[in-house]
């Protein structure tokens, strides 16, 4: 089990089991949804920004417990940064589950977000981690529109 | 684990799984350093040694193209190409070779169909029957030429264990229903349909049936002239063959009536500018260098499957079956989905609290390959209210001890996830 350990790390375990910021905000001034057609996984991520800083985020939908643990710990991640700062992170994010980038080069920048490092070594599922990364830079970019994993 | 044990039985007289596997050169490896245990046969089976020689014999000895040459290799290929149809004739018992198109697989037979038959026999108002159980491949070329000719899809409903209900099927057969296209056995719950009862309803109405076969053809006899079907569709690559090659079964008084499906060489008998006339039956379907080799590879398997009985693979995979079904019963938290009374091949599933795919990236760790997803069947994952199953499929070739691999995965799932 050493090798699914590296993958289900115990903190992505428990956002599975606990997911943070499952609900929807009221008075969310952003809103995008996404879709994985490969498993069919659906998520709803909403945004409260204000003067280009995100004050709140928050998500609903169903998945497994890499997408789940992904969207709970991004939505805790996001809050406070300004837009442009998580465009930035989107991209580090992605470079990392996508094995582009090693996370320990700047630790910093991801924080508790280098948990999903493991993930690159699980092809099939880099699409899972980054469904609410891709939703988050839709309702950043605000725009109208179902975002897809399959839409690159 | 008890319940396995005490349902264990005898093994088929005379069907020696074991001396089987060894027929099947990819079942000798280990995967992250397991035994692989291979239950995603009814994405694809794997390819025992006689097919892999018959495509390598194929090319290494008689290749050249088919129905031109004067050529020895060309005589030999074409013989070659047209026995492998007689032998799939006879696998299906249709009553003539005039009767079995070579597709790229059972999709392209079900598109075949709509866009040849169904484009020429659809107009506004008409009906297309299918169910709530269909593969993708037998709702989308319906949805596109309804579409086009102003006609609409109507589906049967499911029970809750998901068996079709027949009582509406009877109900949904009208005065435009112009084809059923149902599926015989269904990839995602392993249902086996009354094809033969539902295709004499319809036929007391005048209205053909298409079956889909994919995942049927390699589970049990398939006899179309008993079934009475007017289409029957299968491919090759689960039924132990390679891939990119499948069959379309039509009765020849509906293939002679129906336009050519795509234009080309070898489907024509003389081309001008002016006119060209088409080629007889069944080349008219079977535009360009057909798939010659996949049809060599495609009787190699069939003749497998044919000495080792049809009959002794379903005894065999039906008491697998029923040794799954006990084993992932008693797994904490599992619940079997489709537990119709007539079932085949599949043991599809859902933990409680645990995502399929989470189920698939563990159990593959130890070695065991399962499917998991909609299985191209997202109305039947809507109609059930789940996003996704995992899905074990058997084979001629699957054992207890596999099953038992299986049980024994899904025991560490629930061991990482609760």
């Amino acid at each position: 089990m050493s090798d699914l350990r590296e993958l289900y790390q115990e903190v992505i375990l428990d956002h599975n089991r606990r997911p943070r910021n499952f609900r929807a905000i009221e008075s969310a001034n952003r809103h995008a949804e996404g879709y994985n057609p490969l498993c069919g996984d659906r998520l709803s991520l909403y945004l409260k920004v204000e003067d280009g800083v995100i004050k709140d985020a928050s998500f609903q939908g169903s998945g497994c417990a890499i997408s789940k643990a992904s969207a709970s710990m991004m939505t805790d991640s996001v809050k406070g940064k300004t837009l442009s700062e998580t465009r930035d992170m989107f991209e580090q994010f992605h470079q990392m589950v996508t094995g582009n980038a090693d996370p320990l080069a700047n630790p910093e920048r991801l924080g508790k977000l280098a948990v999903f490092e493991g993930v690159r070594n699980y092809p099939a599922r880099v699409k899972c981690a980054s469904l609410a990364w891709h939703t988050l830079r839709s309702a950043v970019d605000a725009k109208d529109e179902v975002v897809s994993t399959e839409a690159e | 684990m008890t319940s396995i044990a005490s349902i264990a039985a005898p093994s088929q007289i005379g069907f020696n799984v074991r001396r089987l596997r060894e027929d099947f050169p990819i079942l000798r490896q280990t995967v992250h350093g397991k035994p692989l245990v291979y239950l995603d046969n009814a994405a694809t089976t794997q390819k025992p040694r006689a097919v892999l020689d018959a495509l390598m014999a194929y090319y290494s000895e008689d290749n050249a193209n088919v129905h031109r040459g004067v050529h020895l290799l060309s005589e030999r290929a074409t013989q070659a190409f047209e026995d492998a149809r007689a032998t799939v004739q006879r696998f299906i018992n249709a009553a003539s070779t005039r009767e079995v198109v070579f597709t790229r697989n059972a999709t392209e037979g079900i598109n075949l169909v709509a866009q040849t038959f169904g484009r020429t026999r659809l107009g506004p108002g008409d009906e297309v029957v299918i169910s709530a159980m269909e593969h993708h491949s037998n709702i989308v070329p319906w949805q596109m030429v309804c579409r086009e000719k102003g006609a609409s899809l109507r589906v049967i409903p499911i029970t809750d264990e998901g068996a079709l209900q027949l009582e509406e099927y009877e109900r949904l057969l009208g005065p435009h229903t112009r084809l059923v296209s149902i599926v015989h056995l269904s990839n995602a719950l392993g249902t086996i349909n009354p094809v033969q009862q539902m295709i004499a309803t319809a036929h007391r109405r005048g209205v053909p049936v298409l079956i889909d076969g994919s995942q049927a053809a390699h589970h049990m006899t398939v006899d179309v002239q008993a079934l009475d079907a007017d289409f029957y569709v299968f491919t090759g690559h689960k039924l132990y063959g390679p891939t990119g090659i499948g069959v379309l079964y039509g009765k020849e008084r509906l293939l002679e009536e129906m336009p050519p499906y795509q234009g080309g060489g070898d489907m024509i008998s003389s081309v001008t500018f002016e006119k060209t006339t088409y080629n007889a039956l069944p080349y008219k379907f079977e535009a360009g260098t057909p798939n010659i080799a996949g049809a060599v590879g495609l009787a190699a398997a069939v003749d497998y499957v044919t000495a080792i009985g049809m009959d002794r693979i379903t005894a065999h995979e039906r008491e697998l079956l029923a040794y799954g079904t006990a084993g992932l019963s008693g797994v904490p938290g599992l619940t079997l989905i489709g537990t119709a009374p007539e079932k085949a091949g599949v043991l599809s599933f859902v933990m409680d609290g645990v995502h399929p795919h989470d189920i698939g990236t563990v159990v593959d760790q130890e070695g065991v390959a399962i499917r998991t997803g909609h299985h191209c069947a997202q109305p039947l994952m809507q109609r059930l209210g789940i996003p996704a199953t995992a899905r074990a499929s058997l084979a001629l070739y699957t054992t207890r001890e596999e099953i038992d691999a299986l049980v024994a995965a899904l025991y560490k799932v629930r061991e990482l996830f609760t």
